[in-house]
């Protein structure tokens, strides 16, 4: 599968990247590359195979429904870069 | 297709008749104490991000661990709705960028849903009965909360809301009309409130419509449609829905396209609006989240739910119908909300005769309470109250008009009506004798009127009422048409 030039930007501005002309390029390689590399996985026949989705058999583990956790604000926007009165603070962001 | 065949509520144009195609999109908050992946609190209203761990921050590092009430409850709304349980399904990452959703990504059910293809009944006002299909329920996380009015170059964010289970309930394209749609919502608002599986509160937010709107010409292939984000009131649903398929007609009409787009409806005009940038527009990139194995239980696990159901609002309204009589509008009026349906039923409960309790329910307190504007558990008048009057009242204790008065005397005072009935003299007058005075100074006081009732027999009432008045409503209104008929001598009608 090759990935051309749209659908790096594409990627990039989906992933918030911001991508110059020349890493582009690179990037189309680079993807390009892995995609290949893993598309060899469709070789293998897997119809009717289950997909695994965990290598040992263990069933997915619930919790209580009870409050736990929270109580802590400073906590949660101490490493924001901007915070005010416990918010977190990011530029103006209206549809 | 469950509403193929239905007469369908065309729009007229000249240019012919046009068929709205609707589907909608119901989320709905789980009723939960804590998070979905998370300890944290769903509770409404508190400080900005004190109800936030660090799995809803999306630290790294940080692992979901699935609350099973939330499973519990998204298996009940399901059988709720007459759906099929999938006893595997599985979670997967929705990929999008914005403020408010710290992981990147929100944790939802997209391939395999937790509750596939069910079933919702309406009844409508014109006394038929839709059936709405429902594609599927998934669960999913709730984002957080971006504050734009606060400061005129940021945004606020607030985590509160970031992991709070949802419930997104996708309707098949099977509504053909905005009357429909705010049915819909409205039943689908009801069972869920009967099952106690979301509050259904739709000021806070706790539940929030999408709704897909397309318009045909009938029997064509379906038009393009747009989808209306997170409309608030059931009000709304409707406004946004006609003014959405007009705007699509006149479109079309005028020879344009119909582009596929999310719009908001704006409440102050009433309108729809272009929401998103196309470009960008629905490339979540899915695919199933390491961090969460498939979702599994077993199918006793289901029927053990099953078997532990409340009564949901169509079985009550048929119970209601069989074993009281109620009439068919009367009794789907009082299942509508549980609270009112409760009410009677306690009511009926502690001896109020089932017809006059559904007419005075429906009419004295539902219409005293939405005079007043309140919600209907904030009634200061009891069941217990309401049943005692009704109990005076068919025992001939007080007349049916003193009844009302006495009902707004217990709302007003919150006292006992019994009691009340005895401090302020209330009970109906059947003593003939005191009765008889009454009428007869009546009868002396107004000689034109003795006259003219002998060519029209029907200004009796007038009588009635001049003898009502001077007693304070107090005379048993039988006794005196009887004493009346007599005295002006104007037989039985």
């Amino acid at each position: 599968m090759k990935i051309d030039d749209a659908t790096v930007r594409h990627i990039a501005r989906l992933a918030r990247i911001k991508v110059s002309d020349a890493e582009a390029k690179t990037l189309e390689n680079e993807l390009t590359g892995i995609l290949g590399w893993v598309e060899q996985l469709s070789e293998v026949d897997t119809d009717g195979v289950e997909p695994m989705t965990c290598v040992t058999d263990m069933q997915i583990h619930m919790r209580k429904d009870e409050v736990t956790d929270g109580g802590y604000p400073e906590e949660i926007v101490k490493n924001a870069p901007e915070s005010t009165d416990n918010f977190f603070v990011v530029p103006k962001v209206v549809e | 297709m469950a509403n193929e065949g239905a007469p369908a509520h065309l729009i007229n144009s000249s240019t012919g008749d046009w068929e709205m195609v609707i589907g909608m999109e119901v989320h709905a908050q789980v009723t939960s104490k804590a998070k979905l992946f998370s300890g944290a609190s769903t509770e409404f209203g508190a400080e900005p991000n004190a109800q936030v761990s660090l799995v809803d921050a999306a630290m790294p590092g940080m692992l979901p661990v699935i609350n099973q009430e939330c499973v519990a409850q998204a298996v009940r709304t399901g059988l709720g709705l007459n759906a099929k349980i999938n006893l595997v399904s599985v979670f997967d990452r929705k990929n999008y960028f914005y403020p408010d959703l710290p992981q990147g990504y929100q944790i939802s059910q997209f391939t395999q849903p937790i509750v596939g293809e069910g079933e919702v009944a309406l009844d409508m006002d014109d006394g038929k009965e839709i059936r709405v299909g429902i594609e599927r329920l998934h669960l999913e996380q709730d984002a957080g909360k971006s504050l734009h009015d606060q400061d005129p170059k940021s945004s606020y964010v607030d985590l509160n809301r970031s992991g709070v289970a949802l419930m997104e309930i996708v309707s098949k394209p099977d509504i053909r009309s905005s009357a429909q749609a705010q049915a819909y919502v409205s039943k689908l608002r009801s069972i869920l409130r009967y099952l106690g599986t979301c509050d259904g509160n739709m000021e806070e937010g706790s539940l929030r419509a999408d709704v897909n709107v397309s318009v045909r010409r009938p029997g064509e292939d379906l038009g393009t449609r747009c989808e209306i984000k997170n409309v608030n009131s059931i009000r709304f649903i409707g406004q946004a829905i006609e003014y959405e398929a007009r705007r699509q007609i006149e479109i079309i009409e005028d020879g344009g396209e119909i582009e596929q787009e999310t719009r908001l409806f704006d409440p102050k005009t009433g309108e729809t609006r272009s929401m998103r940038t196309k470009e960008e527009a629905h490339d979540y990139r899915y695919f199933p989240d390491p961090d969460l194995l498939p979702l599994e239980f077993t199918q006793a696990y289901v029927d053990d739910l099953a078997a532990h159901l409340p009564e949901l609002p169509d079985q009550k309204k048929a119970r209601f119908m069989k074993d009281w009589n109620l009439q068919h509008y009367d009794a789907e009026v009082l299942v509508a909300e549980k609270e009112r349906a409760d009410y009677f039923e306690q009511m009926v409960g502690l001896g109020a005769e089932p017809a006059a309790a559904v007419n005075w329910v429906l009419n004295q307190h539902l219409g005293r309470i939405n005079k007043e504007g309140i919600a209907f558990e904030d009634a200061p008048v009891s069941a217990k109250a309401n049943t005692a009057i009704l109990k005076m009242t068919a025992e001939g204790t007080i007349s049916g008009k003193i009844a009302k008065d006495l009902y707004d005397l217990v709302w007003e005072t919150g006292g006992n009506p019994e009691k009340l009935v005895e401090e302020r003299g209330l009970k109906q007058v059947t003593d003939t004798g005191e009765i008889e005075k009454v009428v007869d100074e009546v009868v002396a006081a107004n000689p034109k009127q003795v006259e003219q009732v002998k060519a029209k027999p029907q200004t009796l009432g007038w009588f009635v009422g001049q003898v009502m008045q001077k007693t304070g409503g107090k005379a048993n209104p039988q006794m005196v048409n009887q004493l009346l008929r007599e005295k002006l001598d104007v037989a039985e009608s």
